[in-house]
């Protein structure tokens, strides 16, 4: 009696899971209706909402939404309200691909997203395939819009974040001008093209500045204990530190060398930038630390001011950067299907190669020949824990 | 007895056929557009999915040795087979051989010093040597290091999946069918015993590790040359623990249960699509519900055969 029960509880369990299934293919038909009849623009959200980098990939959809709400309430592009599609990538390139794919059946004129480089590089095929635009809010490698084996550049790939080089170059640039350091440690993240990329050109413009790299040491993702290599590190006494990496294992490690009692300056990318660093590390270990972003929620510009007032009172939160590049890459997009006349993917493409003097949240941007922004960088300090702006560095 | 071989050879006849007709079936479908560009990608998954859990079903099913390293081969499968056809643009049978050779090869390495430990340390061994894998992998140069290769040809077809999938249950379904087969259950039901009856365990605990590693490797040849995209991260303990998922939704020691758990988990995570953030919630709800209820797994440790299907038709119990 019991197993027959019990036979009866799986066949009706299977049944539902089955039920779920098709309920959610039955879903997406469903949505293709209002972009067949073209009352709505649809454009997708493809970013990382589950996995390792969620917390980048939901603050650039927060950004994203409340950009697309603030088109659609003052009346729409060319008369027609924008459609948020928003997907979750796992942070994986497999299900990027597959995400976009997805989207691009409920013909989306454009994709925000994913985030991180690798995750932009598996949905490229898919975007190149169908001829869709893709906006990168923060793919930094070099190689995401430009095809290293061709040197051509991919015609549907485009990003509003400056790339890897810039970063390593301006905080050696800041390093060497600004702190006067004659000499620097390099502790980076050697397990990512990121923090590798960083450290590479860092120390090609701090050489170049007559500096010297006394330490070259590295981590990988999801260390935990650092203290052997800061040990070592604090035995060649540099005047600074540069720790290109992600927050996960940057946060413990500035907390390590604080206790180690190492007192230099420290920097890194703006894989540094999350609430947290500073629950992680505490502010006083923080102090003296700085890093390179995009923008700051501290900026005085009139825009960032109205975006971050607008994004507070719709989320209760401070934006980040993530957040402010996710905003931008809407308004690019509306900038450009303005500009096209037209909200057909292959002339937003068009539009989009050709946007100049964009006037963004995270800087004036122009698009050059290889789909990449030319923009300034922020330098924010960690001050008591609160990231104020220290200077701004034009390239 | 000569009515008995006639017999069994016309099962085996219907059998191809009816591989062969879902085969053109769906290549029909393909070639026409019936089947959108989505639904292609997920066909792909599914297959590769097959294959991963049909592979792992036999260590951690038919051998019980509980592995969470399978990713590690599918990473050697993958690299290797990229480098033979990418690099020095070999041509994509060689990319396949050489992607399983090299992984078995590892399984060989991997298996000799790890198959001495028993469950939970196995357990931590196989992991950890799935890691060194990958960050070896990382480390390497030649191979762009955490970068990974970008713009990878894609050779994967309908054909080449649907058939090495099927290769891949047959070699399975056969093998245990066979007298190493019968040897390799007796270890996972009492290793001591299976000792006593003469049986050397190590050599077919090895053996089974060879062959579950050697088709992880070409569930990596498949995804490499369709994603366009590989890097080590793509091969973490994550995805291992994605294969483990299905082997033991499926039931372990079910092959049918491992193609059937495939097939459900890939269409589960499309269909979730949609749900964006709330989809991985769901996801872990629906596999929780049905770990309650069906703690051994969807088929437990029952297949479904020739013999099953002449029983519903013949209506006897």
């Amino acid at each position: 009696m019991i197993i027959k029960r019990n036979k009866m509880l799986a066949l009706l369990l299977a049944m539902m899971l089955m039920m779920s299934i098709v309920a959610g293919c039955g879903g997406q038909a469903e949505e293709e209706q209002p972009a067949a009849d073209t009352a709505t623009i649809p454009v997708g959200i493809n970013v990382e909402l589950s996995g390792a980098v969620a917390s980048y990939g939901s603050n650039a959809r927060d950004g994203a939404v409340l950009a697309i709400e603030e088109i659609n309430a003052a009346g729409g592009v060319l008369g027609q309200q924008l459609e948020a599609l928003e997907r979750d990538c796992k942070s994986t390139a497999d299900e990027a691909l597959s995400v976009s794919a997805a989207l691009a059946g409920e013909n989306i004129v454009a994709q925000i997203g994913p985030l991180t480089s690798g995750n932009v590089a598996g949905s490229t095929p898919i975007m190149m395939e169908n001829k869709i635009p893709l906006i990168a809010p923060a793919a930094t490698a070099a190689n995401v819009t430009v095809d290293e084996k061709t040197g051509e550049t991919r015609e549907y790939i485009f990003r509003v974040c400056f790339i890897d080089p810039f970063q390593g170059t301006l905080m050696a640039q800041f390093a060497a001008d600004n702190l006067q350091a004659k000499t620097a440690a390099i502790y980076a993240d050697t397990s990512s093209d990121y923090g590798k990329g960083l450290a590479e050109y860092f120390k090609e413009t701090f050489t170049e500045k007559g500096g010297t790299i006394v330490a070259e040491e590295g981590f990988v993702s999801g260390d935990r204990d650092f203290n052997a290599t800061l040990t070592k590190i604090r035995g060649t006494n540099p005047d600074f530190i540069y720790v290109p990496g992600y927050y996960q294992e940057v946060a413990p490690l500035i907390k390590q060398a604080r206790e180690l009692g190492i007192t230099a300056p420290m920097g890194g990318g703006d894989g540094w930038d999350s609430p947290d660093m500073v629950s992680v590390a505490g502010g006083d270990a923080l102090n003296s630390t700085y890093f390179t972003n995009h923008y700051s929620s501290q900026d005085t510009d009139p825009k960032v001011v109205a975006f971050v007032e607008a994004f507070k009172s719709k989320y209760n939160k401070e934006p980040d950067a993530f957040a402010a590049l996710g905003y931008d890459c809407v308004q690019l997009l509306v900038q450009a299907i303005k500009d096209a006349n037209s909200a057909e993917p292959v002339k937003i493409t068009e539009a989009l190669a050709s946007i100049t003097d964009f006037e963004g949240v995270t800087g004036k941007m122009t698009i050059d020949e290889q789909h990449n922004p030319v923009k300034a960088g922020v330098i924010i300090e960690f001050k008591d824990g609160v990231q104020t702006v220290n200077t701004r560095i034009q390239p | 007895m000569q009515e008995k071989k006639n017999k069994s050879w016309l099962s085996f006849l219907l059998e191809v056929i009816v591989l062969v007709a879902l085969f053109t079936l769906v290549q029909y479908a393909l070639t026409v557009g019936l089947i959108n560009q989505s639904y292609q990608i997920n066909l792909v998954t599914m297959c590769i999915n097959i294959i991963l859990a049909v592979s792992l079903n036999l260590i951690n099913g038919f051998t019980g040795q509980l592995s969470l390293g399978h990713a590690g081969f599918m990473a050697v499968g993958a690299y290797v087979s990229v480098i033979l056809t990418n690099f020095m643009e070999m041509p994509f049978i060689i990319g396949i051989l050489g992607g399983c050779i090299a992984a078995g090869i590892a399984g060989f390495i991997i298996g000799v010093p790890t198959l001495r430990l028993k469950g939970d340390y196995l357990a931590i061994a196989t992991l950890a040597f799935g890691e060194i894998i990958r960050v070896v992998l990382q480390n390497i140069d030649y191979v762009n290091g955490p970068a990974g290769i970008v713009g990878i040809t894609k050779l994967t077809s309908w054909p080449w999946l649907y058939w090495t999938a099927i290769i891949t249950i047959l070699v399975i379904v056969n093998l245990m069918n066979s007298s190493y087969g019968r040897a390799i259950i007796s270890i996972r039901e009492d290793e001591v015993a299976s000792e006593l009856m003469g049986i050397n365990t190590t050599k077919y605990k090895v053996l089974a590790f060879i062959i579950g590693a050697m088709f992880a490797g070409l569930a990596g040849v498949m995804y490499a040359h369709y994603f366009y995209i590989i890097k080590p991260d793509t091969f973490s303990f994550l995805r291992s623990f994605d294969m483990v998922v299905m082997v033991v939704l499926g039931g372990l020691g079910s092959t049918t249960g491992a193609v059937i758990a495939a097939i459900f988990i890939t269409f589960l995570t499309f269909g979730l699509q949609k749900y964006a953030a709330m989809r991985m919630v769901i996801y872990s709800l629906i596999l929780i519900i049905v770990m309650i209820y069906r703690p051994q797994g969807l088929m437990g440790s029952k297949e479904l055969s020739r013999k099953t299907f002449s029983r519903i038709w013949s209506g006897k119990k």
